[in-house]
């Protein structure tokens, strides 16, 4: 018969504590977030490490400490300096994930063309639009003059390239980051598309 | 008897003809400098600095330096590859390089020397310069975005095609780039052919034949089969 006095005693560390990541998309277009995903069964090693903080993943709405931040997309208009920037204050890491947020990517096309204008013409002369005017409700966050990437506003760990990274590239930087070791991309893991 | 001659590069024996280039000589045994404006067709431009090497303790464009016997050649060391990283940085944001709508991506010189020194991020702050691209040729589109100003354009098509189609030209950091000399400045009104060697020069995607669209499959295309350091002999 065991007894509480004669049982095993677990003399094994206790688990580490779990990492916590937070994740958003910028002016990006989720696509990063769905490479992320793309790690397919892998998600379930990953929970066992780290738990999510603010993410679409979870819809945490506001970032707590965490040790990694990931950024998808760019810098397209005022809230998403806002959300960089709590992110740098309240992650360890910042990662730059995929190719918006590491030269401002496709968002960044019109920074050859002046705002007005492309306003003007998305919302008042294109044909066929209903030309209601441009939005100019205070709950809209204003655009930027021009597309940024993240690092021209806050300082960043890591870059990830890619259009999107792929799901090998994410899990073998996340590993390595884990494990506590630099992060390193072999050829076929690194692509700028 | 005449002793082939060789110098070290990296500590490997390389052999060399008088009058070849470090470059020449390091390209034909298969050792790989990184290199833009060098191509093994033409005389060297030495302008892109991307091959610079130490040579014996000083820094030289491997490109333009003659080889001599007995010469000690520091080629991918980490203190180079980092002065060529910043190279590669710069011409990132000096120009308008979005790989992910680029036709050129997995085929584009560039690119692939980017992954080579494994070039994580642009680093500086972009310019996002204006640049028109130019479409009025019926057979070729002109992306000037991505000009690198590597100039083999201009100087294929004054050597082998004898058209005299291209110059480098505008001033300043964000003007500077490639030309093109009809009065008008469109391609279209000059006589630039498809056929031209000018049309299949370029490392990066500014000269682009029209209507043929990422054709081959991503995972198939030169540099996703293997890095640019493993086909130095295949660019010869």
């Amino acid at each position: 018969m065991t007894t509480a006095m004669n049982a095993p005693v677990n003399l094994a560390a206790p688990p580490p504590r779990k990492l916590r990541v937070a994740t958003t998309s910028l002016a990006g277009c989720f696509g990063c977030h769905m490479s992320l995903l793309d790690i397919d069964e892998r998600i379930l090693t990953l929970l066992d490490l780290v738990e999510f903080d603010r993410s679409p993943i979870t819809d945490i709405k506001h970032c707590g400490p965490c040790d990694l931040g990931i950024i998808e997309g760019g810098l397209c208009n005022a809230e998403n300096v806002h959300v960089l920037r709590e992110f740098r204050n309240h992650c360890k890491i910042i990662l730059a994930l995929g190719a918006c947020a590491i030269n401002g990517g496709l968002p960044a096309q019109r920074n050859h063309l002046d705002l007005r204008d492309v306003l003007e013409e998305v919302y008042q002369t294109e044909v066929g639009l209903s030309h209601g005017g441009i939005p100019n409700d205070p709950e809209l966050p204003l655009p930027l003059n021009k597309v940024h990437p993240i690092h021209e506003v806050v300082k960043v760990d890591y870059f990830l390239p890619g259009c999107p990274p792929p799901a090998d590239a994410i899990w073998k930087l996340l590993t390595d980051l884990l494990a506590g070791r630099t992060p390193t991309l072999g050829h076929g893991l690194m692509h700028y598309d | 008897m005449n002793e082939t001659q060789t110098f070290q590069l990296d500590g490997e024996d390389i052999p060399f003809a008088p009058g070849q280039s470090i470059m020449q000589a390091a390209t034909a045994h298969g050792a790989y400098i990184p290199h833009l404006c060098w191509h093994p067709d033409f005389a060297a431009h030495g302008s892109c600095k991307l091959c610079t090497v130490k040579v014996n303790g000083r820094f030289g464009s491997s490109c333009t330096m003659a080889a001599q016997a007995g010469m000690s050649v520091e080629n991918r060391t980490a203190e180079l590859d980092d002065k060529r990283r910043t190279l590669l940085q710069m011409l990132f944001v000096e120009g308008n390089h979005f790989c992910p709508s680029c036709e050129k991506s997995g085929n584009c010189a560039l690119q692939a020397t980017a992954y080579e020194l494994k070039m994580m991020s642009p680093h500086f702050d972009m310019f996002y310069p204006d640049r028109p691209v130019d479409a009025s040729h019926p057979d070729v589109l002109l992306d000037f975005n991505r000009c690198i100003m590597c100039s083999l354009c201009v100087t294929a098509s004054a050597e082998v095609d004898g058209k005299n189609i291209f110059y480098m030209g505008g001033r300043g950091l964000l003007g500077r780039r490639v030309h093109v000399s009809s009065e008008s400045g469109r391609l279209g009104d000059t006589n630039f052919a498809l056929s031209d060697r000018a049309a299949s020069i370029c490392p990066v995607g500014v000269i682009l034949p029209k209507r043929r669209g990422f054709a081959v499959p991503i995972g198939e295309r030169k540099y996703d089969k293997a890095p640019i350091s493993a086909q130095v002999k295949e660019r010869v």
